[in-house]
């Protein structure tokens, strides 16, 4: 397991040299994204008034305050991903959106997306939403303001993590290797809870 | 009718509820702390590096522990040698519930089932969730829990037959904790329901999360059982977040209830690390102690 500490946008070189396992923290821009800016972007096709190429995206609707035309963070926290795995291919290859952040992992699609583009699923802790929070120092701009708390955010993070690289852009799914490894001890376990 | 003020109740039910999604009981550190000494997995040890700061920046912040203010629960035991009066008990916790929500203020995470239009208040038909009980005593003693959808998303119950045995329990209990992986961001408590009907048995397995981690139930051949599943889930090596690890469960808690002489139910309901709960003990004199 190796420490990385990098900054966004991230190459191809940054991200291909990550491993399943590796923990990750960045400095710079973070995207925040929901179901429904999925929904706005590809199955109503607006185009993002931004740039998301090189950049992560984290599963996330905030609770944020707006003060006069400045937004201010309340409460940020990462929902589950599987939900929106079906959109996460097109925003590797069509976007270029090098890293997805959220919880539980994505499907076989979204890796092989990783592997062609070059891109990573980052973990985060679940549940630990004071400490995420804290580490945004800044929503520097709110998309599609209609769709919020589904909008599209723009974050400046600072130390942010850490995050686990679950799954690589070599083909490596640390959850799907958690689950066999599970199915693998099973039938012991079984048999020594006494119910195989 | 005393003239008790029962806008004491109110302002508990308000803290009580911002108090569970900030603070985190001690018996609750504590576990993940011995969770993350067991821990020998490099990826699983850095899982609760965080969950100790998240911790931390609550403490010291005043923030919520985690986004998912969860839908809200109240365990409530009257004393039955003071007047108190159900009704305004209802209403005000309540109301507690809803001022919470607009005066932190924090997210609702309540909806109508089929409209799925949220009132922004975390209250509404059927919301709060309420145990009520009775004790001997003269107070009011309540439990608050926020109960988070990720873990929530996972819980299920089965009714067996009798025939299946203690084996097919156990096995479920097993199978539905490993299954869930990393959805109910474990490590947390698991709760079983054992017994009782099909209403009962899922409401056993809630009331099993709201005990103290790793209190063990008084029966102690259900303390064994508890033990016997808290070894098998931490064998599976789900591990915390589901990332791989040594420990998946903080503690397995199983409530009992005689059951029919045909039926075999069990339920599991799931909690995550941030096993959320708060507690107050109001006087019929008025004065309120703050605990968990
Ligand atoms: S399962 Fe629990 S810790 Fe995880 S996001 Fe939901 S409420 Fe938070």
């Amino acid at each position: 397991m190796a420490e990385y500490h990098l900054t966004s946008p991230f190459s191809e070189q940054d991200i291909r040299q990550l491993r399943a396992g590796d923990i990750v923290r960045f400095d710079g821009r973070l995207f925040g994204i929901r179901d429904l800016t999925q929904i706005y972007m590809f199955d109503q096709h607006h185009e993002p008034p931004v740039s998301l190429a090189g950049y992560p995206c984290i599963h996330t609707a905030p609770s944020l305050r707006k003060a006069g035309d400045k937004w201010e963070k309340i409460c940020v926290g990462t929902t589950t991903s599987v939900r929106m795995d079906r959109f996460s291919p097109d925003l590797i290859a069509k976007y270029g959106v090098r890293a997805i952040i959220g919880k539980a992992g994505l499907y076989q699609k979204s890796l092989e997306a990783m592997q062609q583009y070059g891109a990573v699923y980052l973990a985060i802790v679940g549940g630990s939403a004071a400490l995420e929070t804290l580490q945004i120092e800044e929503v520097e701009a709110v998309y599609w303001e209609h769709l919020h708390p589904e909008a599209l955010y723009q974050f400046r993070v600072k130390n942010f993590g850490p995050l686990t690289v679950a799954m690589d852009s070599h083909g490596r799914h640390l959850y799907d290797e958690v689950r066999a490894e599970a199915a693998r001890r099973m039938p012991e376990i079984y048999k020594k809870l006494g119910v195989a | 009718m005393s003239d008790f003020d029962y806008g004491i109740v109110e302002e508990a039910a308000k803290q009580l509820y911002i108090k569970a999604l900030c603070d985190l009981p001690p018996d609750v550190r504590e576990a993940l702390k011995r969770a993350y000494a067991r821990e020998t997995k490099p990826t699983a040890r850095s899982v609760y590096e965080a969950i100790f700061k998240t911790i931390e920046t609550a403490d010291q912040k005043h923030t919520l522990i985690c986004q998912d203010t969860g839908l809200p629960l109240y365990k409530v035991k009257i004393g039955s040698r003071y007047a108190w009066n159900g009704y305004e008990i209802k209403s005000r916790l309540t109301n507690g519930t809803r001022r919470a929500t607009q005066e932190f203020p924090f997210r609702s995470s309540s909806t109508h089932p089929l409209l799925r239009v949220n009132p922004q208040t975390s209250v509404g038909p059927g919301l709060p969730v309420f145990y009520w009980d009775f004790s001997e005593d003269d107070t009011l003693d309540i439990l608050m829990a926020p109960k988070g959808s990720g873990s929530e998303n996972v819980s299920k119950m089965q009714m067996f037959t009798p025939a299946d045995g203690v084996k097919a329990v156990k096995k479920f209990v097993l199978d539905t904790v490993v299954n869930g992986g990393g959805m109910p961001c474990p490590p947390g408590i698991i709760g079983v329901g054992f017994g009782g009907t099909a209403d009962l048995v899922a409401k056993l397995a809630k009331d099993a999360i709201l005990r103290p981690v790793g209190q063990r139930n008084p029966d102690p051949e259900i303390a064994t059982m508890e033990v016997e599943l808290e070894e098998a889930i931490n064998s599976s090596g789900v591990g915390a977040m589901g990332l791989g690890g040594d420990v998946t469960t903080l503690a397995v808690h199983i409530e009992t209830a005689y059951t029919h002489i045909t039926q075999n139910p069990v339920a599991v309901n799931c909690q995550c690390w941030p096993a959320r709960r708060a507690r107050a003990v109001i006087h019929p004199d008025g004065a309120v102690e703050y605990g968990y």
